[in-house]
């Protein structure tokens, strides 16, 4: 299966990234460094995209600019027709690093976000309750962050996204520090839940396997300055269990974005030379 | 001896009695023995008694009290008003910016100079004493504790930021709780630069207090009554450092997490 360029559907915009553009000042005067070009971008309520590239193409930067954690130089970012200015609990993000505060054991770090928004503390331990028994955590409510390890950590930060009810789910490598089997383990985790959810998820990765296991799309990002060069679906229905990274399709879809992702890492160190 | 290698508990405290039996040994060595003479150090029997006679029959322990009272008193003072303004100078960096330059030259004028401003200003009663620990510790305090608030990891406030924090709660649910364990840590540490401060504030101008009765020793050369006083300094800044601590790890066992 070749990667087939997608025409996004024009009528159903849910995230909508136009003209976005990101680039940084030079910490030593003169030139501006651009990190990403102007991109546009549609994603469909209820999708499952991949962001795929090397690493400081940008994909991160884009990332975080959606979140309303860094501000675009230029273009705007509409979600569901309203632009966005800063960061929101319509859009929850789990990070790379482990974020969980330390000071709250498990059950207060899901209870975050629903204890600012004033409510009553019975309905959110009810709340975080389904989330954890859904991440597979019970027993360990009472542990705080560091008594755990790295996957259980970002199962809880991945509940405490998620309880809060936000509209669409920011994924920011999240599995990048863990072990291989713990990273599969949670890549299963995160798509049982979006097959039973139906979140609209933005996932970023340098992980070719996992873009393609996960996403519903795989958009993949050209090397500094960063740029959409590819967008492809991924057209394996779901369920879809660990069984079909062994599958043809799965395997030339993974070869295919290898070569493209291959030839954006030797360019981005071409120009580094 | 392998470096950074843990020691077991027991023989930690072992080691760490066996220096003061050894401190004291020296002493008596020293004293008994002839080496050094009494009016110069008195010998660890001659402190001990001369101490009971300060506490029984001179009413020490009143100038004991007063003196926890003047430190406590002028410490609470200081972190009263040091805690918002840190929090607030850590937190917004404009505020930062009006008071910090402020705040690093006042931290470097030396407390006891003041005593002399002091004495004019508030008389030799215990407005100056108070005064003098709180100019000696409430800069210190701002200080520490801004730059403890400013250092909260960035990440936590950005995963609190999508989480639907509103800047205000971003003070109060993150910053604050993050740094609330070093606060704590600061004012132990604060708290033992006051000590040193109360001591400095009674020897000038007081008529009550351990500093004073040092003072008053000196005048009648009763080194066995200095060395009390000075031990007596020393337990009560130990039981109070215990007692941060402790406080310290009850209030925050998540602190003590991997460590």
């Amino acid at each position: 299966m070749k990667p087939q360029p997608r025409n996004p559907n024009p009528m159903n915009h849910f995230l909508s990234i136009q003209g976005v553009s990101r680039s940084f000042a030079s910490t030593t005067g003169g030139t501006t460094t651009l990190a990403l070009q102007a991109t546009n971008m549609t994603v469909a309520e209820n999708d499952f995209i991949t962001i795929l590239g090397p690493s400081g193409c940008g994909k991160s930067t884009l990332l975080r600019i959606v979140a309303g954690l860094d501000q675009q130089t230029s273009g705007e970012v509409l979600l569901d027709g309203k632009r966005i200015s800063g960061p929101g609990a319509d859009r929850g993000m789990v990070f790379q690093s482990y974020t969980l505060f330390p000071w709250l054991n498990v059950l207060d770090n899901i209870c975050f976000g629903l204890n600012e928004r004033g409510m009553a503390r019975q309905e959110q331990l009810d709340v975080a309750q389904g989330f954890i028994k859904k991440v597979g955590l019970n027993g360990f409510e009472n542990h705080y962050p560091k008594q755990l390890s790295g996957g259980m950590q970002q199962r809880t930060a991945l509940a405490r996204a998620l309880a809060n009810g936000p509209r669409m789910l920011l994924m920011d490598e999240p599995f990048g520090a863990l072990d291989h089997q713990t990273r599969e383990l949670m890549q299963e985790l995160l798509l049982g839940i979006w097959e039973a959810e139906r979140k609209t998820v933005l996932f970023v990765t340098h992980d070719i396997d996992e873009a393609v296991f996960m996403g519903n799309r795989v958009v993949v990002m050209s090397a500094r300055p960063g740029r959409i060069k590819l967008d492809c679906a991924v057209t394996i229905p779901h369920p879809r269990s660990y069984a079909i990274k062994t599958t043809p399709v799965f395997m030339e879809l993974k070869a295919e974005l290898t070569e493209q992702v291959r030839a954006e890492v030797l360019a981005a160190q071409t120009a580094m030379v | 001896m392998r470096p950074l290698t843990p020691v077991a508990p027991g023989t930690r405290v072992v080691l760490g009695v066996s220096f003061f039996v050894l401190f004291v040994t020296v002493w008596a060595a020293v004293t008994f023995g002839g080496l050094v003479p009494k009016i110069f150090l008195a010998d660890p029997l001659q402190m001990l008694h001369s101490g009971w006679v300060l506490l029984t029959q001179m009413g020490f322990a009143w100038d004991i009290g007063m003196t926890v009272w003047r430190v406590a008193g002028g410490f609470l003072i200081a972190v009263a008003l040091a805690l918002p303004l840190g929090v607030l100078m850590g937190a917004y960096k404009p505020i930062e910016a009006f008071f910090e330059p402020f705040v690093s030259f006042a931290r470097y004028l030396p407390a006891s100079a003041f005593i002399p401003l002091l004495i004019l200003w508030a008389g030799i009663g215990e407005a100056q004493k108070l005064s003098l620990i709180f100019i000696g510790s409430f800069f210190q305090l701002v200080l520490m504790i801004a730059v403890t608030v400013g250092n909260t990891r960035r990440d936590l406030v950005e995963a609190a930021y999508t989480l639907g924090c509103s800047d205000a709660g971003i003070v109060k649910r993150v910053l604050i709780r993050s740094a609330a364990p070093e606060i704590c840590e600061i004012q132990r540490m604060v708290l033992g630069w006051a000590w040193t401060y109360v001591i400095v504030a009674e020897l000038i101008g007081a008529s009550s207090g351990i500093g004073h009765m040092i003072t008053d020793s000196q005048a009648l050369m009763a080194t066995d009554q200095i060395i009390f006083g000075i031990i007596v300094i020393g337990l009560i800044g130990l039981v109070s450092d215990m007692g941060f601590k402790f406080l310290n790890r009850w209030l925050f066992p998540w602190a003590q997490l991997g460590r």
